[in-house]
């Protein structure tokens, strides 16, 4: 299953190299053409010289740590990469560098604490990746400084129709495009899975620059917050309630075009969504929209719970009807059901 | 039966204290091997007894390690399906947000711990470690199947394999004190070979995590001569003195101390030394916090001893150990019961 194989792999931001191989393999023989920039992010078209083209982007990169340095015991210290809750992080299993060496996250026990430490989050001063080695030397033979570490989780089924696991933000959108792209539409598409947006949108805008298209698509996970003791109105998203389309976000304000295609493309096909309740952080559309003289750019998402941390949660349907939706929206775009033109109108 | 692979069958096993049933039965199966006979006492407690070669007023060596670990238990169903829960044991709840649990309800399912959402927390409340009762289990299920499937009571532990790590480290949950059983077994193995007049009653304990209850049941029940209790200590790590800890891979740490009889400590190091087993001494200024403390006073009072494997992050998923600590382990103990004889136990007695 591609989305398990995504999620379980291994791509902080700055080392995507493994979701690029795995989204090569699986999508090299449906496109024209292949190619990667100097960023690493990773493009695939077909359609060339269709009237309208399009760019559909997700980025592979999730949240991570980074080996900054080594104690005399072989414990190693990290930083992160990305914004992850410190709180998440301690007695995870996690794996270390290129050749997956494995490790947890540790803490000093919590018997050996104070009790004014007790309090406290445990955060990442505190916290060391242990490798299971009695020396720095031997650490030192295992990985490098700069090496970077990846929360480890299988991906595994759970109650009604859910996935557990972790880094859907945003392999679920890397899913979806794959299985996008391998269906054919009246489009000249280009599908762009982008690098480091876990760290400032770092990656899409190169990419936006160099595809230049007519009009964009962003998929991404997005937090469903529906948990016991959050109040309604800080929900965000329901995890089950379908794709959730985005009206604002902290980079990103959606134009009323892209917003109506998404509505009325799932009303007319039955296909249940939800607006995006909230209007916190940034995603690639933010920078995507921006790139060039501007790019009507549109940003749709599937919920996710305890969403950066090791163990979150998505439903399946909510991945099929969001791809339900893509699928409708692709084609209203190539039957012409979208005006992507700047508007430019005569006053004398 | 290879120790390692015994060891992950172990920790993978549930068996939070009080309900250590299915631990206990994988337990069974591969200690019954290497003993004469096995016997179940009320509380729960399972009695590997192994028949010494002396003819007759054979001594009497208890050997205890717990089988039990920290877990979880369901205490109510929240509006949503969300499951509210207790520890049983000491939980840090620090160390159990974001990990997957199995949860073992008229179904065994999968779970997440789930807890207020990072961004909608303000910076003070991030600072702040979790409580308990701000935590919940997210199990992917509406309200109605949640309460057809799961009832207050229910218990849960944290999804865990165990870990290969370098050389001869291993990461697991319940290391604490499966570790110790796995000593249990090695030792009965490395007995096979070796003659000795004592009687050894290998004992898998219940209920440790919860006050020692179970080894003062099991002492009463055996009326042992020298009790020796085999658990986990903690393993060195930055930010704690180093004469509160032991270090990892550098062989079984040996407790000296008023919970110690005096000549079951010195006799322990004696025979390190004699096997060139390695070794390490920890001090421990009163009762322990392991079921030494509960042997020592059972009765009219019983001779005890401690070993300990190092051991990090104690009551969390990710317990870390060094494989040859438990083997050495292992052999000290069954090396310590080769050298027991009358004379040795009833000098036990006299100050």
């Amino acid at each position: 299953m591609l989305l398990k194989r995504l999620t379980e792999a291994y791509g902080v931001s700055g080392d995507e190299g493994d979701i690029r191989h795995i989204l090569k393999e699986e999508l090299s023989s449906s496109a024209e053409e292949v190619y990667t920039d100097a960023l690493g992010n990773l493009f695939f078209r077909k359609g060339k010289g269709r009237s309208a083209k399009v760019m559909l982007a997700a980025h592979m990169d999730e949240v991570g740590l980074i080996v900054v340095g080594f104690e005399k015991s072989g414990l190693l210290r990290a930083h992160k990469v990305g914004s992850i809750d410190d709180r998440v992080l301690v007695s995870k299993p996690v794996v270390v560098g290129k050749n997956k060496v494995p490790g947890v996250i540790g803490a000093k026990a919590v018997h050996l604490q104070k009790p004014s430490e007790r309090k406290k989050a445990i955060d990442i001063d505190n916290l060391y990746i242990d490798l299971g080695v009695r020396s720095q030397d031997e650490a030192e033979k295992l990985v490098n400084l700069g090496d970077y570490v990846a929360l480890s989780t299988k991906t595994r089924e759970a109650g009604e129709n859910c996935l557990i696991g972790k880094a859907f933000d945003d392999r679920v959108g890397c899913f979806l495009l794959a299985e996008l792209f391998k269906e054919d539409f009246a489009l000249d598409v280009t599908v762009v899975f982008t690098v480091q947006e876990e760290i400032g949108l770092r990656g899409s805008g190169a990419a936006a620059y160099s595809v230049h298209p007519d009009m964009a698509i962003v998929v991404e996970g997005t937090s469903a917050s529906d948990v016991v003791g959050t109040k309604e109105a800080a929900h965000a998203t329901t995890l089950g309630g379908g794709p959730a389309i985005t009206l604002m976000d902290a980079s990103y304000i959606a134009p009323q075009k892209t917003i109506d295609l998404f509505v009325q493309t799932a009303e007319k096909l039955g296909i249940p969504y939800q607006f995006r309740r909230s209007t916190t952080s940034g995603t690639d559309a933010g920078k995507i929209s921006q790139t060039h003289s501007g790019i009507l750019t549109g940003l749709v998402s599937v919920p996710c719970r305890y969403i950066h941390s090791p163990a979150s949660i998505v439903n399946l349907d909510d991945v099929q009807n969001t791809l339900r939706l893509l699928k409708g929206v692709l084609n209203v775009i190539a039957e012409g059901g979208i005006s992507i033109e700047a508007a430019t109108e005569k006053v004398k | 039966m290879d120790i390692k692979r015994f060891l992950k069958d172990i920790c993978e096993a549930p068996g939070v204290s009080g309900y250590e049933n299915h631990v206990g039965k994988v337990i069974k199966a591969a200690l019954c091997q290497y003993c004469d006979e096995v016997r179940q006492d009320k509380m729960g407690n399972i009695v590997f007894y192994k028949k010494g070669n002396g003819i007759s007023d054979r001594p009497r060596i208890l050997l205890a390690a717990h089988m039990d670990e920290i877990g979880l238990m369901v205490t109510k169903i929240e509006e949503g399906g969300f499951l509210r829960f207790t520890a049983v044991g000491g939980i840090d709840p620090r160390t159990i947000v974001g990990q997957e649990v199995i949860l073992y309800g008229k179904e065994t399912l999968a779970g997440v711990i789930g807890a207020k959402p990072p961004h909608l927390t303000d910076e003070e409340e991030r600072g702040k470690g979790h409580k308990l009762e701000d935590l919940h289990i997210d199990i992917c299920l509406p309200e109605e199947r949640v309460r057809k499937l799961v009832a207050p009571g229910d218990l849960a532990i944290i999804r865990r394999e165990l870990i290969e790590l370098a050389g001869n480290s291993v990461a697991a949950k319940a290391l604490d004190d499966r570790a110790g059983i796995a000593v249990l077994l090695t030792c009965l193995k490395e007995l096979e070979r070796l003659q000795h007049t004592a009687d050894v009653y290998a004992v898998a304990t219940v209920q440790e995590e919860v006050g020692v209850r179970g080894a003062a049941v099991a002492t009463y029940g055996i009326v042992p001569d020298i009790g020796i209790a085999v658990d986990v200590t903690h393993g060195e790590m930055p930010g704690v003195p180093d004469h509160e800890v032991s270090y990892i891979g550098k062989g079984p740490a040996l407790t000296l101390g008023p919970n110690i009889h005096p000549k079951v400590g010195k006799e322990l190091v004696r025979i390190a030394k004699e096997y060139r087993i390695p070794y390490q001494l920890e001090v421990t200024p009163g009762a322990t916090g392991t079921d030494a403390r509960a042997i020592q006073v059972t009765r009219g009072g019983i001779a005890t001893g401690l070993v300990s494997i190092p051991l990090r992050y104690m009551h969390t998923s990710v317990e870390l150990l060094d494989m040859d600590d438990i083997k050495q382990t292992g052999r000290l103990l069954a090396q310590f019961i080769a050298a027991v004889d009358r004379e040795s136990v009833e000098g036990l007695s006299c100050y």
